[in-house]
């Protein structure tokens, strides 16, 4: 089933588990005061951005939500300047100009976590536009939600990738909900996937629990994108475990809705069952994965705490890249 | 009469006009708590809780959950408010009209004039402003000046509780369409606010205090700060006219100008930026209309001409405080 090797598995857990104790812990610590703005957390869609991220190169791009914090870290940023861009510190990814929702790392081919939801497909339309223009060899992937599904820029940009047979991938992160409002009352046309059939593309629906079936998905699409056959979509049905951002009673789903997901659609915990029982990876080994995990995010967060505010004379720096 | 917050006061202004009139609807995302889900309905009420309770008296015939469709729906309200309807609609953050502008600067603010008066638009648009959370640039503008740029909207700035509930009442009876600017940071304050419906007609100024010694204009969240500076002025000997226009669209010019004419000096504090925004609009016309009372420079107080940060110590930059103010006016009374 796996088409990747044992160590690319190691790495996945890995980073499956790094995203979700980051998460875990981020809503503690909100809870207690100390970060600033707003956070909307990730945890229960990590199977999502770690299957698609484990299909990137170097070359490629990955468009990111407002739920920024775990694919930032699928994507291979540096946890300590995430952690500490969420805390709007220095040395933060973006030097704390952005906050959790605006998390970017150029280098790492993180692009653009956004406010403006949706925008990242036609950010990614563009992106892939260079890659092919320029022979890169890369393509963009581009994460949206539900919800930023029924952005006109969305429409736009799936139109726009299919007659350019852009490299490009689109990934629609569906958890159920824009907000408070529930996907099945706001988009019409017999689901996410589907729309993908008027714009010329294949478009599938996975189970987002589910790791091997996002990574396959995600290998295929990225496969063709690579191949100049055009972009896709693929849809990845999952549930988030908090609520859309840290404060949100959740009074709009039922109470068990969340804790359920927990219990049945826990996608670190399918993972795991399945590389054991397959014998791929042993449980030792993924204990030992989590208790480094957790000596790591004790020190990413100590670190981030203990960093400082962008320097008071810096207020009117990255304006413009050509002064005036 | 009751103590009520902003917040109170708006969902009451809403609440007043739809038991008023059935011609007013309301839309917006989650603004009918979030439709579809597995949980209650009505949870919501926006995501800060302004129109809770108005599916429960309404009926989702009247108070409508939208899909993320800013262009949508602000297109879809014009159209329901030409053929008849009054409808209230929800931006959430002001920021957002980057993804509807042409509905709202091109449809609605036009579709009278440019269609030789046959229709009118009577559309309400509330939208939040003002920065102060953490949450960068693409949540935190004051945008107001850009609204006002367009002949066709109206523009108001409620900087209380009080005034929240009269002027969106004003909004929602007016005829034509309305940007109803909400500052996120005001939500809380609270004040004694009638409990039946009243207007407060659109542009009229208020003045807080008066003085004599320097006029000052301030608007939204910014009549807050300057009127802290005003209490402090005052122990100096300094006295403050302290004026809100509540609206920029249509704005009081002839109380600027008459307070001007009495104190000879202009501070303007001002959220929206230094560059093409109210401060810079207020000043145009005092240098224009009143040149000959000013015995100072006008100075103006904004944020400088920056996207705005997300670190809190950036921000408070940022964002204009007492300190300013206080600076400003000495340096205008002491030319
Ligand atoms: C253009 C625009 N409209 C509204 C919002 C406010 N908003 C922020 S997140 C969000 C919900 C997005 O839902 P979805 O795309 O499903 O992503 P999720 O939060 O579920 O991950 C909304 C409406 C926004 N950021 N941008
Ligand atoms: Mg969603």
């Amino acid at each position: 089933m796996a088409t990747q090797s044992r160590t690319e598995l190691l790495a996945a857990y890995r980073t499956m588990a790094t995203m979700r104790a980051f998460e875990e812990r981020m809503h503690i610590e909100f809870a207690g005061g100390g970060v600033p703005g707003f956070v909307h957390l990730y945890a229960g869609q990590e199977a999502s951005a770690a299957g698609v991220c484990a299909n990137l190169t170097d070359h490629d791009v990955l468009l990111n939500t407002h739920r920024a914090h775990g694919p930032a870290i699928a994507r291979g940023a540096d946890i300590f300047a995430v952690a500490k861009e969420i805390y709007c510190r220095g040395e933060g990814l973006c030097r704390g100009r952005g906050g959790s929702a605006h998390l970017h790392d150029t280098k790492n081919g993180l692009w653009a976590a956004n406010s403006g939801v949706g925008s990242g497909v036609a950010l990614g339309c563009g992106a892939a536009l260079a890659a092919r223009t320029r022979g890169t060899g890369g393509i963009a992937v581009a994460l949206v939600g539900d919800g930023a599904v029924n952005q006109g820029v969305v429409s736009e940009g799936l139109n726009l990738a299919s007659i350019w047979k852009l490299p490009l991938v689109v990934v629609v992160e569906n958890n159920g909900y824009g907000e408070a409002t529930a996907a099945g009352y706001a988009i019409a046309g017999g689901g996410i996937a589907r729309r993908a059939e008027a714009f010329d593309m294949p478009g599938v629906q996975v189970d987002g629990s589910d790791y091997f079936a996002v990574f396959e998905a995600a290998a295929a699409a990225a496969e063709r994108a690579r191949r100049g056959k055009g972009p896709s979509l693929i849809e990845v049905e999952v549930t988030r475990f908090f609520g859309h951002f840290e404060g949100d009673a959740q009074t709009y789903r039922s109470r068990d809705e969340a804790e359920r997901a927990r219990r049945e659609r826990d996608c670190l915990a399918n993972f795991r069952r399945t590389v054991v029982a397959e014998g791929i990876l042993d449980a030792g080994e993924l204990d030992l994965v989590d208790t480094d995990v957790a000596d790591l995010i004790d020190r990413v967060y100590a670190e981030a705490e203990a960093a400082p505010y962008p320097p008071d004379d810096e207020l009117m720096e990255f304006i413009y890249a050509d002064s005036l | 009469m009751a103590m009520k917050t902003y917040r109170q006061a708006i969902n009451e202004a809403i609440v007043g006009e739809m038991r008023r009139d059935a011609d007013v609807i309301l839309m917006g995302e989650d603004v009918a708590g979030g439709a579809g889900g597995s949980g209650e309905d009505d949870a919501w009420g926006g995501p800060l809780g302004v129109t809770k309770g108005l599916l429960s008296e309404f009926g989702p015939g009247r108070v409508l959950d939208t899909p993320i469709s800013e262009a949508g729906f602000i297109g879809a309200a014009i159209g329901a408010a030409a053929s008849g309807l009054r409808p209230v609609v929800d931006l959430m953050f002001n920021d957002f009209v980057g993804v509807c502008f042409d509905q709202v600067v091109n449809q609605a603010a036009k579709y009278r004039y440019m269609f030789g008066g046959q229709d009118q638009i009577p559309l309400t648009i509330r939208t939040m402003i003002g920065a102060g959370l953490s949450i960068s640039s693409q949540h935190s503008q004051s945008l107001y000046p850009v609204f006002s740029y367009f002949a066709g909207l109206k523009v108001l700035v409620p900087s209380s509780p009080y005034d929240a509930k009269g002027l969106l009442t004003s909004a929602i009876r007016d005829n034509d369409p309305v940007i109803f600017c909400e500052h996120k940071l005001l939500y809380d304050m609270t004040e004694d606010v009638p409990d039946e419906g009243y207007a407060i007609p659109l542009g009229e100024a208020s003045l807080l205090r008066e003085g004599g010694d320097v006029t000052v204009v301030a608007l939204s969240r910014m009549v807050h700060v300057a009127s802290d500076a005003a209490a402090i002025l005052a122990r100096e000997g300094i006295e403050t006219d302290l004026l809100d226009p509540r609206t920029t669209t249509p704005l009081d010019t002839e109380s600027i100008l008459e307070s001007v004419e009495a104190t000879g000096r202009l501070v303007i504090v001002d959220e929206s930026g230094p560059r093409c925004g109210m401060a810079s609009d207020i000043a145009a016309l005092v240098a224009e209309e009143g040149f000959g009372d000013l015995r100072a420079p006008i100075v103006k107080v904004t944020p400088p001409h920056v996207p705005i940060p997300a670190a809190p110590n950036l921000e408070a930059l940022y964002v204009p405080d007492v300190n300013r103010v206080l600076d400003a006016v000495r340096r205008v009374v002491a030319y």
